[in-house]
């Protein structure tokens, strides 16, 4: 026991628990918070947006698989986390959110700046406190990590009353909690390892669907080792994008709306899924009845909630995604294996893959998105991490930026918030300062959150923002011209602004690539920079991507091209 | 062409689930909970709260008219709230299960008066209060019995009526 207020021993805490970074902005209900930070080992990081303090502490989190913090104050600081914290939640990753709260005796009152942020952020969190003494301070911190970085991952959020962080008491620091409603499955179920067994064993066209799970579970190793003992095609969703190198010879890539085209097609070809750590989103399986119709599935999930949600599946297989992959890697070598590497199915992969890289047609321009992404990829070093906006880019690097190094790759895949890629990215970079890490954006969404650009510049966190601008919302835009008869509405940015000045402003460093040529330069000039780079890449506004799984529609439906 | 006794009401098709939790007994709960039904999308045929034998936990049991996909999703997405402990579904064969209902009608006709009475004693419900133009029956039983009475009784007109929700627990071994 130790005597302190409220806020030092939420940052004790906080430190007692490993944590070294935190991104944030002060306001009048967390100041005795900022206060003890003068005093604090922890990196404060200082954001121009809390929306951009709760992507970083996402990007921090994706990129070291533990939690990221983000401070803010009540009320509208509060709020303006909303936002980053439903995409943390959207996709399972695991940040901490403290924001500050009017005095307890003000609450309920409409006080200045108050808001139930507890209530509002009830929907989008695995858990919200409210600590009303500080002596509970350090045990909630403790639950609060605990249950944001256990089982299934996702953001928590402690709302503190400003009285709490300034009155002292004699503090107990907590070596151990336990929360009783809270009990994630972590082994693996072995009697449904068993029966995994014999459908993939008995199966002649088994096809391993990689998602997010796998990254979060880091079961990158145990995955590969499954995939080349029976020789199955990897296909990922897009959250899983990463989850299996893409460069691997049973690489097929991510399936979905905006799928590759190989991947969507074999996997309507199987006779057996094998769904490791994915949720059968709307966006990566298309109609719910139609998907995997008559195939056996076998679904993988530390989630139990995610068995049966949206698809009802074969065999159920509840437990860490690593423990399952791991145990069943080893009681499938007590089998024989006959399958060989020319067999049918292996040939159809191949097929498939050579059949699409010759009708799928890029754009006969000097430039475009593909070719950008492939030189993006051909120049960057494989341990790079790249992080995307939302829309036509991110769709683009999922189909033509190969991720090599598994678990390098962040998207806002769930919730699709635009503005989340450049602050992530920043985030990323402070969890690994010595890799490059890249923003693949479009102007849509960077305009969101580019005045992050003030804390890349000033917190020394140099990334580059791989701006593909076509001055338009480029995907709302491809619908409209597809859906709605070339109706544009809402969709012109009309060439403003002009976002190399913009770079410049900040004291960044923009430049323009028209050809190329100048992309290439650009690139290299970008890896080699120690403020942030915005590469401002002329984009043709009528680029569009393919392939597309229209709304509503199977994966069987999809259009290749216009 | 169907007539209408062909019909089945489409609520008599459904079954009731029964489910039973533990839940911490502190601020806040009732709302997370209720919550996660409407953000699921989740139809609640009622919903009862009230202390245990433990002084930190409340028992929530919760009906449903639903299927079983349904109920198992329900069930699971339960368990993942923090402040929900246990959830079981009961089996009916299984579980004594209770309502309470205050049933106010019309009643001003002394003959009116006596059948309503007569009723009320079949069903084993308890007459009140009585004024000059309404009586106040309280009914306990299972919620089918509770209906039957008061589909009984509707046509003397019912001024008010507040029902408890259903209270259960598993019968002993």
């Amino acid at each position: 026991m130790v005597e302190m207020n409220g806020a030092k021993a939420l940052l004790t805490a906080l430190e007692k628990d490993g944590v070294e970074v935190v991104f944030g902005l002060p306001g009048g209900a967390n100041l005795p918070i900022y206060d003890a930070l003068v005093d604090s080992r922890l990196r404060h990081i200082l954001v121009r947006h809390e929306q951009s303090a709760a992507h970083m502490a996402d990007g921090y989190a994706r990129t070291k698989r533990k939690v990221g913090v983000c401070f803010a104050t009540s009320g509208p600081g509060a709020t303006n986390l909303i936002t980053g914290i439903a995409t943390a939640y959207a996709d399972s990753s695991p940040v901490l959110a403290v924001t500050g709260q009017v005095a307890l005796a003000m609450i309920g009152k409409d006080a200045f700046q108050e808001t139930d942020i507890i209530g509002v952020a009830n929907p989008c969190t695995k858990y919200a406190f409210q600590p009303r003494t500080p002596t509970e301070i350090p045990e909630t911190v403790k639950k609060a990590i605990y249950i944001s970085e256990s089982g299934r991952p996702g953001p928590v959020l402690i709302d503190i009353p400003k009285d709490v962080q300034q009155a002292s008491d004699d503090i107990p620091f907590p070596e151990l909690v336990k929360v009783r409603g809270y009990n994630p499955v972590l082994d693996a179920d072995l009697s449904q390892i068993g029966k995994t067994v014999e459908l993939l064993m008995n199966s002649e066209r088994p096809i391993i669907m990689a998602g997010g799970g796998v990254i979060l579970s880091g079961a990158f190793s145990e995955l590969q080792a499954l995939a080349e003992l029976l020789l199955i095609p990897v296909v990922t969703t897009f959250k899983g994008k990463g989850a299996f190198p893409e460069n691997h010879p049973l690489a097929m890539g991510p399936i979905g709306m905006h799928g590759h085209a190989e991947a969507n097609k074999i996997i309507v070809e199987a006779d057996c899924i094998l769904a490791v750590g994915a949720r059968f989103s709307d966006r990566s399986v298309g109609r719910f009845d139609e998907f995997g119709k008559g195939m056996n599935i076998i679904h993988m999930d530390i989630d139990p909630a995610e068995i049966g949600k949206n698809k009802l599946v074969d065999v159920a297989v509840v437990g860490d995604v690593k423990a399952s992959l791991k145990a069943l890697v080893k009681m499938l070598s007590n089998e024989v294996i006959r399958r060989e590497k020319d067999n049918p199915w292996l040939r159809r992969r191949k097929e498939l893959i050579d059949y699409f890289s010759e009708t799928i047609k890029d754009y006969t321009r000097d430039l475009t998105a593909k070719k950008a992404l492939k030189k993006l990829r051909e120049i960057l070093p494989n341990d790079a991490i790249t992080t995307t906006e939302v829309g036509q880019c991110q769709m683009w690097a999922s189909l033509h930026f190969d991720v090599t190094s598994p678990g390098t790759f962040f998207s806002s895949t769930g919730l699709g918030t635009m503005g989340f890629g450049f602050p992530a990215s920043i985030g990323a970079k402070a969890a690994r300062p010595s890799v490059p890490v890249v923003d693949i954006a479009g102007d849509g969404s960077f305009n969101m959150t580019e005045n992050s650009l003030a804390v890349s510049v000033l917190d020394n966190l140099p990334v580059i923002v791989f701006l593909m601008n076509n001055y338009m919302l480029g995907m709302v835009a491809q619908w409209q011209r597809t859906f709605y008869n070339r109706r544009y509405m809402g969709v012109h940015q009309n060439s403003c602004p002009d976002y190399s000045k913009i770079a410049e402003a900040y004291g960044a460093q923009g430049i323009k690539a028209q050809s190329m040529q100048e992309l290439e330069k650009a690139i290299r000039i970008g890896l080699k920079s120690d403020v942030a780079t915005v590469i401002d890449i002329t984009i043709d506004p009528e680029e569009d991507v393919y392939p597309f799984v229209a709304p509503g529609t199977g994966l069987k439906d999809m259009i290749t091209g216009a | 062409m169907t007539t209408s006794t062909e019909i089945e009401s489409p609520d008599k098709a459904i079954p009731l689930y029964i489910l039973s939790s533990l839940v911490e007994n502190k601020p806040g709960v009732l709302f997370r909970i209720t919550n996660l039904f409407r953000a699921r999308n989740f139809n609640i045929e009622s919903i009862t709260v009230g202390s245990t034998e433990m002084p930190d936990l409340s028992r929530m049991t919760i009906t449903t008219k639903s299927d079983e996909r349904t109920v198992d999703q329900l069930v699971k997405q339960l368990r993942k709230l923090i402040d929900v402990v246990e959830v079981t579904v009961l089996d009916k064969n299984r579980t004594v299960y209770r309502e309470l209902a205050l049933i106010k009608m019309k009643a001003i006709e002394p003959a009116i008066r006596m059948e309503i009475i007569n009723y009320a004693s079949i069903f084993r419900a308890n007459v009140l209060d009585i004024a000059k133009e309404d009586i106040l029956v309280e009914i306990i039983g299972t919620p089918d019995k509770i209906d039957a009475f008061k589909n009984l009784v509707t046509h003397y007109g019912i001024t008010q009526m507040a029902r408890t929700g259903v209270s259960a627990l598993p019968r002993g071994v």
